[in-house]
């Protein structure tokens, strides 16, 4: 055993650096889907969006750790714009069912990647690490890209960020009280329109951060838009809806499962993320970490 | 919710049938007004409806909507070719075969699937969708990975025939077949299972409380919907000769549900008018606009949710209350 996962462990540590990435992809479509009930199919778009941020800060070869926060800041204010927009859009339509809203951010995905193609091109576009970053380091004897150890560790606290703030905050207390019982925390005084716009705008924000992130790993194309945004959903439907500890198991484990899985099974690379997904919904409908009693 | 009276009768009504009359007598005579190139299309066209039509029976009339209907089209597409490169060119025989495997696609998944509600539902067909598109385009001994498999024999329409190779016979042989599986689905939604169907979409609960048991219809519905997206998918190879991982991509199951969108949830026959609309609209508007589809697609998307709530079949002056 101590053979076989000294042989495997770069890949297993690629695995939760794939995983901690898809958290920061999943959170942000489960909190929308969870407190808003909408099923935002723009988000894999969105992410694709931060990628693209993070290639036009990073242009012209290697960007140090300053071009890379710009990017960062950047993406979370094109995130929260964008993220607000589409609160406001999705709105009106509350009332005609779950098939208009995500009829309408499907629209939208496929005009984002239609214009993010035509403006940066059909090819791959692979983002350096920052500089600072670019080297590798010494893991247990194997050589390991320092950019994605610090991907870990930028994911983790971001894990932790978002748990504190959606379980540990007033606002988070506020938003969780508006799933249970919206009607009541507007009679409470709280207006719950705003709170909702900012939830979408948060969760918005978390895939353009998640773009920057992993546009050094990942890179940007077309195409990386529908990838993410599957890994995503099933991520969510995995961890359970609306549960960020959810998340971020059901992303380490469909980390795994991307990245150890397709490395030891690669014949069976599409079955294992299906196979996974339907084990879990046989033995958990509502997901791992699911409330029981809302199935959908 | 309305009392569960049957909508009025379409075809007992006498200008509604001349109309229908009409429209037929116009589709049966496409082939001997139009080039080949334009029969083509519309054969397309027809079988992309029935892809609709049965989405429209699963997403309109039971209240499931699918994201991930391109993924039984494809499985039967692909069976219709494989059939039609190894066994056998008899286009019936595939046409069957290839709604069987959607069929067997639908209940091997639907199991899991029709458990689910509303936009877990949505999220869960299209991850499967994705999934069954990922498979084709991996599994190359038998799909032929990304090239998919080309030089597919031309169809005949019985054992020992000659090869259909005029377009407007191929388009007569597929408009008999789409009426035929139309006219089944449209028998489905008007019997006493389609009511109980409507009754599940309005009111679950209701429904269960009234004793009925709501998984199999849910999940018979899911499996007829299958079957009708793997008979489309094998008229669609009949006519392209040709078959991809792109045709059970994700653009193929959001253009069917654009389709449904845009005619009218419920109606079926809007499904086949949103599904002429949405292949027209891929076809003929986007190479004018420089392969810019995505854009016009999604802008479609846009339009038909605000500006289409109910869609072309909602569009009627005299609207039957509680159909939708």
């Amino acid at each position: 055993m101590p053979a076989w996962l000294s042989d495997n462990l770069i890949t297993i540590v690629d695995g939760v650096a794939f995983g901690v990435l898809l958290f920061t992809i999943a959170v942000g479509l489960s909190l929308v889907f969870g407190i808003m009930d909408v099923l935002n199919l723009a988000h894999g778009a969105l992410y694709l969006v931060g990628a693209y941020v993070a290639v036009r800060f990073a242009r012209g070869g290697q960007a140090g750790i300053g071009a890379f926060l710009l990017a960062g800041l950047a993406a979370v204010a094109v995130g929260a714009a964008a993220g607000a927009g589409l609160a406001v859009l999705t709105r009106p339509l509350a009332r005609r069912g779950h098939l208009d809203q995500a009829l309408l951010t499907l629209g939208v995905a496929l005009i984002i990647g239609d214009l993010l193609s035509a403006r940066f091109g059909n090819d791959v576009q692979s983002v350096p690490p920052p500089a600072f970053l670019a080297g590798s380091v010494s893991l247990v004897g194997h050589d390991y890209p320092s950019y994605r150890l610090a991907v870990i560790i930028a994911g983790l606290a971001l894990a932790v960020l978002v748990w504190l703030l959606v379980e540990r905050s007033r606002a988070g207390a506020l938003v969780r009280a508006t799933v249970a019982d919206a009607p009541m925390v507007r009679a409470l005084g709280v207006d719950t329109g705003r709170l909702v716009v900012a939830v979408f705008a948060f969760g918005v924000v978390l895939a353009c951060l998640g773009g920057v992130l992993g546009a050094p790993v990942l890179g940007a194309y077309p195409g990386l838009d529908e990838r993410v945004l599957i890994l995503g959903l099933v991520v969510v439907v995995l961890g359970g809806l609306g549960s960020v500890s959810g998340a971020f198991l059901g992303a380490l484990v469909i980390g795994q499962v991307e990245v150890l899985g397709v490395s030891l099974l690669p014949q069976y690379a599409s079955f294992l993320v299906f196979g996974t997904m339907a084990v879990v919904l046989l033995l958990r409908p509502t997901g791992m970490l699911g409330r029981a009693g809302k199935p959908g | 919710m309305s009392t569960a009276t049957e909508a009025p009768a379409a075809a007992a009504r006498p200008a509604t049938a001349r109309a229908a009359g009409a429209v037929l007598v116009l589709l049966a005579l496409v082939p001997l007004l139009v080039s080949s190139n334009v029969a083509d299309m519309l054969t397309r066209v027809l079988a992309f409806a029935l892809l609709a039509i049965g989405l429209d029976l699963l997403a309109g009339v039971a209240g499931l909507p699918s994201l991930g209907q391109a993924a039984p089209f494809g499985v039967g597409a692909y069976a219709a070719a494989l059939l039609g490169k190894h066994v056998t060119t008899v286009g019936p025989v595939q046409l069957v075969a290839a709604a069987a495997a959607g069929a067997a696609l639908a209940a091997a998944v639907g199991w899991l699937l029709v458990r689910s509600r509303g936009t877990y539902f949505l999220m869960l067909t299209l991850a499967v969708g994705e999934i069954v598109h990922e498979l084709a385009d991996r599994w190359e001994g038998v799909t032929g990975g990304t090239n998919g498999l080309a030089g597919v024999p031309a169809i005949t329409l019985y054992p020992g025939g000659p090869p259909v190779r005029l377009a407007g016979v191929l388009y007569w042989y597929v408009l008999a077949a789409v009426l035929v599986c139309a006219g089944l689905l449209w028998m489905v939604s008007r019997s006493a299972f389609g009511q109980t169907l409507r009754g599940i979409r309005d009111n679950e609960e209701r429904m269960r409380s009234l004793g009925y048991r709501t998984f199999p219809p849910k999940y018979a519905v899911f499996c007829i919907a299958g079957a009708a997206a793997g008979a489309a998918g094998s008229l669609w190879v009949a006519q392209s000769r040709f078959v991809s991982p792109a045709d059970l991509g994700f653009e193929v199951s959001a253009m069917a549900l654009l389709a449904v969108v845009i005619g009218g949830r419920g109606s079926l026959w809007g499904a086949a008018l949103g599904a002429a609309v949405v292949v027209l609209v891929r076809e003929e508007l986007s190479p004018q606009l420089g392969g810019r589809g995505p854009l016009v697609l999604g802008l479609v998307f846009v339009a038909a949710v605000y500006l289409l709530p109910r869609g072309f079949a909602g569009m009627r002056i005299h609207r039957p209350r509680g159909e939708a």
